[in-house]
């Protein structure tokens, strides 16, 4: 067994409303969705148009700068709508399932005689390719690269999040037919397990490395898990995938149909009954959050968790890559002196509300920003929160004023957004972090191709 | 509250664009967060925040400074008495040092924030919190005779020439309140130095009872090489004359605990400064040709605004280093300058003052170095792997 990688520097967010390990009942519901804007960098081209029928695997789009990488329907039914937004931008493509769940059948055959390109070519076309992404940039994987690693974060720190050891139990088999089919895209796949759960499911996983990880959040981000064991330089790559997404490509090479079918957590302190439900990929959130919300005020409603996650409307849908849905407070009041307060109810990692008094305290933690934009003032806040050897504030500085150089040198290929969130969490400055480096990001892209 | 809310819900829309109040934008909109949180939720990025702003930042760095201002109260109140050889009890002290500190403060709230507020307006941003520290820092490193005009004209000095030329709170190079007290120091040497000025009344010639010198203990120390009259329990309590807010380390150190404590101020600067200060004071003492070198280093680090400096001065993050490992640097080599300032240069027993100026010069250099460390191991682990 591995030695355990302890990480001191985090943060966890006690929130209340986590699910305890049991399943609720809601039904399927009729809409089904694909985000093009889940994709980063993805400029999609739609295949079909509206009215047309499809199956689960047919083609709804693909994207303009790699072709080959397809993007399928989840369910049978036919193309409801293709909503567009500024510019024409196309922001969901919405399936109106038929209840038959029909699926195109890709076939199948031993993983093992397979050559790389077979496996590859075969993931495309029933559009599983997208499960993969790559560091550095957090996009979908390039078909033409091959990788150093493929890493799995067998676990989720962040707050509410998941637990994948029970929403793994029973996906034994189609775990280790998936890591069968990556091994021939990557000559190692590395698996970060949570130090402090049983973790049965990937203690008996075989063809992985596997490395314990004890901590708080971000311990369970991929990225900081890469971090610690291999971190990225310059020209690295490395893929990253999701455990139920390594399981799904272990259906698809064994019974040859693309598997769409998803455990999500739907938790949060509005939530009346947290709890876990199967669902499909990109399923509209109605049948969750139906008489099962606290409705005394607004409610955000947030697809993914409270740091990373988007924001979805009440009959919004479930995100990509998202396996959880969190209910929380709005918080669109004023409040009287608020800064002033004891904050006895207040949730700060300073301890300048008396809300320390209180370690164990769960909280109810509204979408309200807790004051205003400043310019940044207080030093050594992000380094706190962000377990890795990088000097935070000055490379955000350096994406600011667009200096590449500095961006590449201060280590922008080992960041994704999810690992700087609790940055942006603490900020006492209030800046948008997340999208100042996904911008750098995209500047790296734009310059460096 | 529900009937305050409503009303400024009212007035709010003279305040907009096209009301008739429009230029007074700024200033209504700096009252209103004042008192009303603002009702802004998150857009993108994450949708919870921490409920630290930086209104409660700075004013958790006022409430640190509230020990060393009520002792400044009621020590200009004392000294005064003791000087003129008066009898007075508690309550007529603490009056009396009220009566003169508190227009210091107003003058230095005053002046601030009409041009705060002024430059707000013409920049068309908020109303930043940074001078909600500044304002009570500048008094309480002043010496409590100064003529408030000075308070006004040094105030404005730092707030114009020391922050908004360079885009307002987080964008300045040195320390306002600092500059306040520099500006004054080299403009008006007479009112900032010498034996009269740090008693309220001595100047205006007050009777002084015989034999009594309202020096400071350093600046005793020039004159006479001595300070037998300042003793070592004495300046750490804080009944000497100095500066308002100065004396007494131990008030500083209350505030030094809360700062410390909620997180706000770096216990790492604050730390090595007076590591720096205390171990060039133990090189000093080992020399010894001086009676400045001869001031035993603990003595030293509760002398002047050796303390105050380190504390509430050296700490502000905006002129401070940046990089964990730069404040220990910045704060050593503040500790060391100040010292070796007022041992080497009589004319300026308030080292301290120079010495973080200077260092807030080179805290982007120290920055600059620990970064480049950075950048170095990152470069050193790719070629290893390559």
């Amino acid at each position: 067994m591995s030695e355990v990688i302890k990480i001191k520097k985090g943060l966890d967010i006690r929130l209340k409303g986590k699910a305890d390990n049991v399943f609720g009942q809601a039904q399927l519901p009729d809409l089904f969705a694909i985000k093009p804007t889940d994709f980063h960098g993805v400029v999609p081209k739609m295949v079909i148009k509206e009215g047309e029928k499809v199956k689960a695997g047919s083609v709804l789009f693909y994207d303009k700068y790699q072709p080959d990488v397809k993007f399928v329907s989840p369910v049978s039914g036919e193309l409801k709508a293709v909503i567009r937004g500024e510019r024409r931008k196309i922001l969901e493509v919405v399936v109106q399932s038929d209840g038959q769940n029909e699926s195109l059948d890709f076939g199948t055959g031993d993983v093992a005689s397979q050559d790389r390109d077979a496996v590859v070519k075969k993931m495309l076309e029933a559009g599983a390719w997208p499960y993969l992404r790559q560091r550095p940039y957090n996009i979908i994987a390039r078909t033409g690269d091959t990788p150093k690693a493929i890493f799995i974060s067998g676990f989720d720190s962040a707050p509410l999040a998941p637990d994948y050891d029970f929403v793994m139990t029973g996906k034994e088999k189609e775990f280790q037919a998936g890591i069968d089919v990556l091994k021939k895209l990557a000559d190692q796949i590395h698996i970060g397990i949570n130090d402090d759960a049983a973790s049965k499911l990937y203690t008996n996983i075989s063809g992985v490395e596997t490395h314990r990880f004890r901590g708080p959040h971000p311990a369970g981000n991929v990225g900081i898990q890469i971090g610690h064991i291999m971190p990225i330089n310059k020209g690295d790559v490395i893929w990253t995938i999701q455990p139920q997404e390594v399981a799904a490509i272990g259906k698809l090479f064994t019974n040859g149909k693309p598997d769409f079918e998803r455990t999500i957590v739907v938790a949060g302190s509005e939530v009346k009954k947290p709890a876990y439900f199967h669902t499909i990929l990109g399923a509209q959130i109605t049948p969750f959050i139906k008489d099962n919300l606290n409705t005394s005020e607004n409610i955000r409603l947030i697809s993914g968790n409270v740091l990373t996650g988007s924001q979805v409307s009440d009959d919004g849908y479930l995100g990509f890559y998202h396996n959880q849905l969190t209910a929380i407070p709005e918080g669109d009041e004023f409040e009287f002196m608020g800064w002033a307060a004891p904050g006895f109810g207040k949730y700060s990692v300073s301890r300048s509300f008396f809300s320390w008094l209180n370690p164990k305290k769960e909280y109810r933690l509204n979408a309200n920003m807790h004051g205003g934009k400043r310019a940044i003032v207080v030093s050594g806040e992000y380094e706190k929160v962000l377990p890795m050897d990088i000097m935070a504030e000055q490379l955000f500085k350096a994406i600011l004023v667009e200096d590449i150089d500095k961006m590449e040198q201060l280590g922008i290929y080992e960041l994704a957004e999810e690992d700087i969130a609790l940055c942006e969490f603490v900020c006492t400055s209030k800046l948008n972090l997340q999208k100042i480096l996904r911008d750098g990001i995209d500047l790296m892209i734009k310059e460096l191709g | 509250m529900k009937a305050l809310r409503n009303y400024i819900d009212k007035i709010k829309p003279h305040f907009e664009k096209g009301g008739k109040f429009e230029k007074l934008h700024s200033t209504f909109d700096a009252f209103e967060t004042l008192l009303f949180v603002p009702n802004t939720t998150n857009k993108n990025g994450v949708h919870v925040r921490d409920a630290m702003d930086m209104k409660r930042t700075m004013a958790t760095v006022v409430l640190a400074l509230v020990p060393a201002l009520l002792f400044g109260i009621w020590n200009a109140g004392y000294q005064h008495f003791l000087a003129t050889g008066q009898e007075a009890d508690f309550w007529p002290m603490v009056l009396h040092g009220f009566l003169k500190v508190f227009p210091i403060i107003v003058v230095s709230y005053g002046t601030g924030l009409i041009i705060e507020f002024i430059f707000a307006q013409l920049r068309g941003h908020e109303v930043n919190e940074g001078f909600l520290v500044s304002g009570m820092l500048i008094p309480l490193v002043l010496p409590v005779d100064i003529p408030l005009w000075m308070v006004a004209v040094a105030t404005a000095f730092a707030v114009i020439i020391g922050k908004e030329v360079f885009g307002g709170t987080g964008m300045n190079i040195w320390n306002p309140a600092l500059l306040a007290r520099a500006f004054l120091f080299f403009a008006y040497p007479a009112h900032m130095s010498g034996d009269t000025i740090w008693i309220s009344g001595l100047s205006g010639g007050e009777g002084i009872v015989d034999g009594y010198s309202g020096a400071t203990a350093l600046g005793a120390a020039v004159t006479s090489g001595n300070i037998d009259k300042f003793s070592l329990m004495d300046s750490f309590l804080g009944f000497i004359p100095g500066s308002i807010g100065e004396t007494s380390t131990l008030a500083i150190l209350l505030g030094a605990v809360i700062l410390i404590y909620t997180g706000v101020g770096s216990w790492r600067i604050m730390l090595s400064v007076f590591a720096g200060g205390f171990l060039m004071a133990l090189g000093f003492n080992a020399i010894g040709s001086t009676p400045l070198m001869q001031i035993p280093a603990l003595h030293h680090l509760v002398l002047g605004g050796f303390a105050f400096g380190a504390v509430f001065m050296a700490t502000d993050p905006v002129s401070a280093t940046r990089t964990t490992r730069g404040k220990y640097i910045y704060g050593f080599l503040i500790g060391v300058l100040s010292i070796m300032i007022r041992v080497f240069n009589p004319a300026y027993p308030e080292g301290v003052m120079l010495a973080i100026l200077l260092m807030n010069t080179f805290a982007p250099l120290i920055d600059h170095f620990v970064v480049e460390g950075n950048i170095k191991r990152r470069l050193k682990r790719a070629s290893v792997n390559a």
